[in-house]
C-alpha cells in the first residue's frame, strides 16, 4: 500500500507540478516569513523551486522513506535553508511552515488527480503527509541545531566580556568577578588575568569576589588554582570582598581558602600599595585648607 | 653533548634556558649548576624559562632539585618568566615548585637576588651567627 | 567519531620525548586548541611518553585527529610491552611512584586530558589512551 501511495505521490507531483508550485508560493507568499522583511520573494521562490525538485528526484527511488540516500540532496539543501534561518532570527514556526506549507497543495493535486478513486487518494495523502512530516522534523532538528549554536557562542563572548582585568596602579591589578563561577568560565577567566599579569608586569593582582553569588567547594578550588598558577609566574593574588553569609556558608561547608583575604577591594588596594612600597597619605595643604 | 651556558654576573649565577629541554639536559644543567656555585661562591641562582613552552613533571622536578640543592650551599634560586599557559598547567599537574621563589621578569628577578645580598651583607659575615647573639 | 588523521611515533629515548612533545604540539596547533589547552595535551603526552620509557622499557604512541560532530580532538595511545601495572588504582594515585620520579605522571596526565583510559596486564604490557576536546 505505501508503494501505492508514493506511486500516487509521483504521479500528482510530476503532472502537476505547475499548479503545485504555483499554489505553494501563494501560500509562501501569505506566510509570515516575507512580511517580517527578512527574505525577498525571489529568494524564497527559489528555494522552494528547488526543494520541490528534490522532493521528486527523491520520491522517485527512494519511496516515502525521507532518510532514504535518495533524499541526501534534499536533506542537505533543507539544512542550509534551516540554518541560515535561524542564524537570520526567523521564528521556529515560520523555518517549519516552509516545509508543512507544501502540504496543502499537494493534497489539493492528489483530490484533483484521484477524486474518483478513494483508496488511491488515501494512500497518496498518507504518503505524502509521512515525507513532509520527516522532512518538517529535520528543519526543526537542524534549526534548534544552529540556535543552540549561536547560543554557545555567545556564552563564549559573554564570559570574555565578563572578566575584564583591570590596572589599578603601576603593577597592581584587579579582576572584578561578577555571576556564577563554573569551570568553562573559571578557565577563561584564570587565562586573562594570567596574561594580564605578564603583559602589565603586574606584582599584585587582587581578585574580587563582592560580585559572586556563592562560593562552593568547586568554586574555592579555582580561585586557588588562579592563586597559584599567579604565584609560579612570580605574582601575589589578593581576595578581596567575600561577604559575611558567604564566609559564613564557606566556613559550614568547610571549604578552606588559604589566601590572603581582605573584607573589601579599598582593603585589598591598600594592602597592595603597601606592599609595593607605597603609602597613601593625605596632603597637608588639603587638610589646613579644610580647618579654615 | 650540547650544554645550557650559565653565565656569573657578582655574586649570581643566571640561566636562560632558550631550548626545548630533553632529559639528559636537564640532568646536565643540575650538575653544572651545583658545581658552578661551589666554585664561585654565589649565593644566588636565576633561572629564566621564559621561552619554555611546557614544564613537566621531570623539568619541574629538576627546578625543585636545582632549588634544593642551592639551598644546601646557601645560595637562592628565584624562577623567573614562567608563562601563563605553564603555570595553568603545572597547577593541574599538581606540582607545586616548593621552596622556589618566583618572578615575573629576569629584572625582578635579579632584583629579589641582590636584595638578599644587600640585606645579609650589611651584618657582615653571617647573619645567621647574628641570630645566635 | 572518526579517525581523520594517524600517525605512530616510537618512543625509545629521551629524544623520542622530545619528538612526541613536538609533533603533539603540531597536532594541537593543526586543531586549532588554544595555547592551554595545547600546553596541557603536550605535558600530558611528555608525562605518559616518559612512563612508557622509563616503566615500560619504550614502546610506542599513536597520535590521531578524532571528530565527533563537530567537535575536533586529539586522541593520544601509548602502548608499551613492558612488565605492567599490577595495582591501577595505587598507580594513579598522587605521589605514587614505582621509580624516582615526583608520582604526578598518571595522575597528571589525567587531570590534563578531556578523556583518560588505562589498560595494563601483568607481564604483558600497558596501554593508556587520553583524548583533548577542542
Amino acid at each position: 500500500m505505501s508503494m501505492d501511495g508514493a506511486d500516487v505521490l509521483k504521479r500528482a507531483l510530476t503532472e502537476d507540478e505547475a499548479a503545485i508550485l504555483e499554489a505553494w508560493y501563494i501560500s509562501l507568499r501569505e506566510g509570515t516569513s516575507l512580511q517580517s522583511g527578512r527574505i525577498r520573494e525571489a529568494e524564497l521562490q527559489t528555494q522552494a523551486k528547488a526543494v520541490f525538485g528534490q522532493l521528486r528526484d527523491g520520491l522517485s527511488s527512494g519511496g516515502v522513506d525521507a532518510d532514504a540516500d535518495s533524499y541526501t540532496p534534499l536533506r542537505e539543501n533543507l539544512a542550509d535553508i534551516s540554518r541560515s534561518r535561524a542564524i537570520q532570527g526567523f521564528t521556529p514556526t515560520d523555518t517549519a511552515n516552509f516545509v508543512f506549507s507544501l502540504k496543502e497543495p499537494i493534497f489539493e493535486a492528489l483530490r484533483r488527480k484521484s477524486a474518483a478513486d478513494a483508496s488511491a487518494l488515501a494512500a497518496g495523502v498518507w504518503a505524502a503527509g509521512k515525507v513532509l512530516d520527516r522532512l518538517g522534523l529535520l528543519t526543526m532538528e537542524v534549526y534548534l541545531a544552529s540556535r543552540e549554536e549561536v547560543i554557545g557562542r555567545q556564552g563564549q563572548e559573554i564570559a570574555e566580556l565578563s572578566t575584564p582585568v583591570v590596572r589599578l596602579w603601576d603593577g597592581v591589578l584587579a579582576l572584578p568577578l561578577i555571576g556564577t563561577l563554573d569551570s568553562a568560565r573559571t578557565g577563561v577567566v584564570m587565562e586573562n588575568l594570567l596574561q594580564a599579569i605578564v603583559d602589565e608586569e603586574a606584582e599584585i593582582a587582587i581578585i574580587d569576589i563582592t560580585g559572586v553569588p556563592t562560593v562552593d567547594t568547586l568554586v574555592a578550588q579555582h580561585l586557588l588554582k588562579t592563586v597559584a598558577a599567579a604565584r609560579l609566574m612570580g605574582a601575589d593574588c589578593i581576595v578581596s570582598g567575600i561577604r559575611p553569609q558567604i564566609a559564613q556558608t564557606m566556613v559550614h561547608l568547610g571549604v578552606e581558602l588559604n589566601v590572603v583575604s581582605k573584607a573589601t577591594l579599598a582593603d585589598a588596594f591598600a594592602l597592595a600599595l603597601r606592599r609595593t612600597g607605597r603609602k597613601v597619605v593625605r596632603q597637608q595643604a588639603t587638610v589646613t585648607g579644610e580647618h579654615r | 653533548m650540547d650544554r645550557i651556558p650559565i653565565l656569573k654576573l657578582g655574586g649570581t649565577l643566571i640561566v636562560t634556558i632558550q631550548v626545548d629541554m630533553h632529559d639528559r639536559l636537564a640532568l646536565a644543567l643540575e650538575e653544572d649548576l651545583t658545581a658552578m656555585i661551589v666554585r664561585t661562591g654565589a649565593r644566588g641562582v636565576l633561572i629564566e624559562i621564559s621561552a619554555l613552552e611546557i614544564v613537566d613533571s621531570f623539568i619541574g622536578r629538576m627546578l625543585v632539585s636545582i632549588a634544593a640543592v642551592s639551598r644546601v650551599l646557601d645560595a637562592e634560586t628565584v624562577v623567573a618568566g614562567m608563562r601563563p599557559a605553564v603555570a595553568i598547567t603545572l597547577v593541574e599537574l599538581g606540582l607545586e615548585l616548593t621552596g622556589i621563589r618566583t618572578a615575573l621578569n629576569v629584572e625582578r628577578g635579579m632584583a629579589m637576588v641582590q636584595a638578599r645580598l644587600v640585606e645579609e651583607g650589611d651584618g657582615h659575615g653571617s647573619s645567621r651567627d647574628g641570630h645566635e647573639e | 567519531m572518526t579517525v581523520t588523521k594517524s600517525e605512530t611515533l616510537p618512543i625509545r629515548s629521551g629524544d623520542d620525548v622530545v619528538r612526541v612533545r613536538q609533533q603533539v604540539r603540531a597536532l594541537a596547533i593543526d586543531i586549532g586548541l588554544g595555547l592551554v589547552d595545547q600546553t596541557k595535551i603536550i605535558t600530558a603526552a611528555s608525562e605518559l611518553a616518559r612512563n612508557t620509557l622509563d616503566y615500560g622499557g619504550g614502546g610506542e604512541v599513536r597520535a590521531e585527529i578524532v571528530q565527533a560532530g563537530t567537535r575536533k580532538g586529539l586522541r593520544l595511545t601509548f602502548e608499551d610491552q613492558g612488565p605492567g601495572i599490577a595495582d591501577i588504582e595505587q598507580a594513579m594515585t598522587d605521589h605514587y611512584t614505582s621509580g624516582k620520579g615526583l608520582g604526578l605522571g598518571l595522575g597528571g596526565a589525567k587531570r590534563l586530558s578531556n578523556e583518560f583510559h588505562i589498560e595494563s596486564t601483568s607481564g604483558v604490557g600497558t596501554r593508556v589512551t587520553i583524548a583533548r576536546w577542542k
